[in-house]
């Protein structure tokens, strides 16, 4: 393996990451409008509470990983995205306004704007995320300096649009099992029940995106021709994982539901990864332009550096991340620091 | 207005806004290590008080922070995505390590701090307090060490993307070889290369020197500079609230001990800011010189230079309107600033002979000569203002940052001299009252002189963002359009507007409310019990 596909990978961990931890918090946004009572809605905020913030880190690592080891990659698709990304950054922001305006005031008219603003902001968030995503596996048109030719409705093309709905689905999908684990009684009863909806949901969403992908995507078609082995069975791991989510549930067992869940994500970033590997921006329709691992990185000797930085810091992250996240273990119990 | 310019707005807008409160999260990250480490010592329930109260407190700033945050991460792509493509191979890697090694440190022991009081015994609690500081002191410095590298650029050289054809042959990038194979080398560069707009696209910064970038010449003293006046600002909002507890007379025993902390560890770092703020200055009197001179709007080059106190600078205009020189008028001190720049405070007379170079000569003959190759002397007295940053502006902030700055110090002396002969705690005297009444005030001080120092140091920098290599005008976003720049701005204004109610009606509930003592800290576990009452083990939970 090169240094070239270890930051491959290292930026792939890194916004998977982001998707595992990130996603539940912003699937419970536009949970919350189905919760009925106060106190449901409160226990779902204070299950996301003590972790939310800490999430987006992984986002700004992940994007400074990106800028360190494919600084051409990250300049193309940022200004490109431009609108895109400041909108995402709004709504990212936007939610921890709503999330701590929301428990200023116990008004009913106060709190219920507030979770319309929070779960609008969420979805949106998730929803660009989406559309981001779609717009690199579809391809985006590019000139010989590697920059983006179009503007927002180029963005906005009917792929990318099921891609954004389909990160919203399995936000959702991945925030209702992690409440179901973080809840009890007749709250997780109810939480279970909504898994049916949710799952099948998102695998049809997963199907449709993948049919769409196959039939629009002629690059994506020549990796699965050339690499069959590999992401045939990932396709087939991830619709199996996703399927185990909903016998977990139905089996009591929650916390293998979100495992499963979290796998599923993972599953979904493998493949994506494996999919596109070893290109980064494909330049739609002038393939010549497209960013690669190679094209697009940082010197040897700025990756071999990195390397060096990440061999020692990630594994560190990781563990205390861990044990935080283990301290944490349990139910929701609500007191009067909560929101 | 041009994307560039609405660019630099929308940047000094987050980056400011962001910056309002890292230098409060740095500085309460000591103050609560101060106290933890107090509360171990001495067994103390006063402590468990205050480290609870001030914990919530930087969970707020620190969470704003955060989220804040995200847009400077993102911002150099989408804004100056061609600056991003010409230092990536230097710039990314200290914000990827300071992903790494310092947000996910703050954010994981923080969570321990915020939500574990009942999950993680005091040790435990005291070794996450000690985490959750280090990793912001850990941020300050990758973060200083690539803004310092924008302004001291070392430890790397330029190379050239070109195309090479089968016989070895090297043609630019933008040629047309008409169907012809070609495989795209990187050709290194002089060390004296002057890039021009229309190399952008192709010439990038590649690494030489890892030690070379991370210790550039302005790291060292612009990260003590940094790091001192964080913990100048965050000091002092532990001052504020306890000041204003005393003259509302509540929580008295909280507020004493939180003043007590709060002005000793104040004074010590007005006291070394001194020492740190003047290595700096001296430090761009060495690598930037004609940033020294626009900040004191020095015109001409003289020995006994002076160092202004108040005024104002304006631009000399010819006939035309065209800038040629500065007109200062202010209140000067006589000298001083030639004696600052050679360092040399025990010989004062010598050193007032220091000749500073002024604007007229700035930057040098030799820098113009390298982009105008042959210009005549009134040529290049022509161009040379196009290579000043705005005189007036940076002379301002500067004279405001230094003035606050030693407000500040006077203020945290004055507060020692009280304290120790026992004044400070007499809420009757008028005296008192009033000067408790400017302790409230200190962290708006101290903020405004933060912003104002990185003002200074930014426009001093113009009009080049990597300094005398690369123009700002050159780095913006080609893709990006004014109006697409322009709706950006209001969306941010807009949210951090609400955030910063937010963050005052949070913070002003939170002062109000104050430390929990209702349950007198018996709704913590046993372990967090004073020592006397203690009977079981140290840690656990």
């Amino acid at each position: 393996m090169d240094l070239n596909t270890f930051w491959f990978l290292l930026v792939g961990i890194l916004l998977t990451g982001y998707a595992v931890l990130d996603g539940f918090d912003l699937g419970t946004g536009p949970l919350l409008l189905c919760a009925r009572s106060d106190q449901e809605r409160r226990i779902f905020l204070n299950a996301i509470g003590p972790v939310w913030n800490g999430n987006e880190v992984w986002l700004v690592t992940g994007v400074g990983a990106l800028f360190a080891a494919f600084p051409q990659v990250y300049a193309t698709v940022f200004s490109g995205f431009y609108d895109v990304f400041m909108l995402l950054l709004a709504a990212l922001i936007f939610r921890a306004v709503a999330i701590e305006f929301r428990s200023q005031r116990p008004g009913k008219r106060w709190r219920t704007t507030w979770d319309l603003a929070f779960a609008i902001s969420s979805g949106l968030s998730a929803f660009l995320l989406g559309v981001a995503f779609g717009n690199i596996v579809w391809g985006i048109p590019l000139d010989s300096a590697r920059e983006f030719q179009g503007n927002l409705l180029t963005l906005l093309q009917p792929y990318a649009l099921l891609t954004g709905f389909t990160a919203v689905v399995l936000f959702i999908m991945h925030a209702n099992v992690y409440l179901v684990l973080k809840t009890d009684g007749p709250l997780q009863e109810k939480l279970m029940n909504w898994t049916r909806l949710t799952v099948t949901g998102y695998l049809a969403c997963f199907v449709a995106m993948n049919a769409m992908t196959l039939l629009g995507c002629p690059h994506i078609v020549g990796a699965f021709r050339q690499r069959p082995l590999i992401l045939g069975p990932l396709f087939l791991a991830a619709l199996l994982v996703t399927f185990n989510v909903l016998r977990e549930i139905q089996k009591k067992r929650p916390g293998r539901a979100f495992a499963s869940s979290c796998a599923a994500l993972v599953l979904h970033f493998l493949l994506f990864g494996a999919a596109v590997y070893p290109n980064l921006v494909y330049s739609t329709p002038n393939h010549a332009y497209d960013l690669n691992i190679y094209n697009g990185a940082s010197t040897q000797k700025t990756l071999g550096f990195m390397f060096v930085v990440a061999i020692i810091g990630v594994p560190i992250v990781l563990i205390y991340t861990i044990t935080v996240y283990y301290i944490f273990r349990g139910k929701v119990v609500l007191t009067d620091e909560s929101y | 207005m041009s994307t560039e310019i609405l660019s630099r707005i929308q940047f000094a807008l987050t980056v400011s806004f962001h910056f309002l409160f890292p230098p409060m999260s740095i500085g309460l990250g000591l103050m609560l290590v101060v106290i933890q480490g107090l509360r171990l010592w001495t067994g103390k329930q006063l402590y468990v008080d205050m480290a609870r109260f001030w914990t919530r407190v930087f969970g707020l700033i620190f969470g704003i922070g955060v989220a804040t945050g995200i847009p400077m991460e993102f911002q150099f792509g989408t804004n100056w995505a061609r600056y991003a493509r010409f230092v990536g191979d230097i710039f990314g890697s200290p914000l990827a390590i300071e992903g790494i090694y310092a947000f996910f440190l703050e954010s994981g022991f923080l969570a321990l701090l915020l939500f574990g009081w009942h999950k993680i015994g005091p040790r435990m609690h005291f070794f996450s307090t000690c985490m959750v500081a280090l990793g912001t002191l850990f941020s300050a410095i990758w973060i200083l060490v690539a803004n310092s590298w924008m302004q001291t650029p070392g430890g790397y050289h330029l190379v050239r993307e070109v195309k090479v054809v089968a016989e070895g042959k090297q043609y630019p990038m933008n040629a047309d070889l008409s169907g012809q194979p070609f495989t795209i080398k990187e050709v290194p560069l002089p060390a004296d290369y002057v890039v021009t707009p229309e190399d952008v696209p192709h010439v990038r910064a590649v690494i030489d020197d890892f030690r070379a970038v991370i210790l550039n010449r302005s790291t060292l003293d612009r990260l003590c500079h940094t790091v001192l006046a964080c913990w100048i600002s965050g000091s002092f909002l532990v001052v504020a609230v306890s000041s204003w507890w005393l003259l509302r007379g509540r929580h008295m025993d909280l507020a004493r001990g939180s003043l007590k902390i709060g002005v000793a560890v104040a004074t010590l770092a007005c006291l070394l800011q001194m020492v740190a703020a003047d290595s700096t200055a001296r430090g761009v009197s060495r690598d930037q010189p004609t940033k020294l001179a626009a900040m004191e709007g020095l015109g001409a080059s003289r020995k006994e230079a002076p160092m202004g106190v108040v005024g104002v600078v304006r631009w000399k205009r010819d006939a035309g309107g065209q800038i040629v020189g500065v007109e200062e008028n202010a209140i000067r001190i006589p000298s001083l600033l030639s004696i600052l720049v050679s360092g040399d405070f025990l010989h004062p007379v010598e050193a007032s002979e220091t000749e500073v170079k002024g604007l007229a000569e700035l930057p040098p003959d030799g820098f113009l000569l390298r982009r105008y190759p042959g210009a005549s002397a009134e040529e290049l007295a022509k161009v040379r203002p196009q290579y000043w940053p705005n005189v007036p502006v940076l002379f301002q902030t500067y004279h405001l940052m230094i003035s606050l700055g030693v407000a500040l110090v006077g203020i945290a002396l004055l507060a020692c001299v009280l304290w120790w002969t026992g004044k400070l705690w007499d809420t009757r005297l008028r005296f008192v009252r009033a000067f408790l009444w400017l302790l409230v005030l200190t962290p708006v001080l101290a903020e405004i002189a933060v912003q104002a120092g990185w003002f200074t140091t930014e426009m001093g920098r113009q009009p080049w963002v990597v300094y005398q290599v690369l123009k700002t005008s050159d780095a913006a976003s080609l893709v990006v359009k004014p109006p697409q720049a322009l709706s950006s701005i209001i969306l941010f204004s807009m949210v951090y507007l609400l955030l910063t109610v937010l963050f005052f009606r949070l913070f002003i509930r939170m002062v109000r409310k104050g430390p929990t003592t209702e349950a007198g800290g018996r709704d913590l576990p046993e372990t967090w019990q004073p020592l006397s009452l203690k009977s079981g083990r140290q840690t656990g939970g």
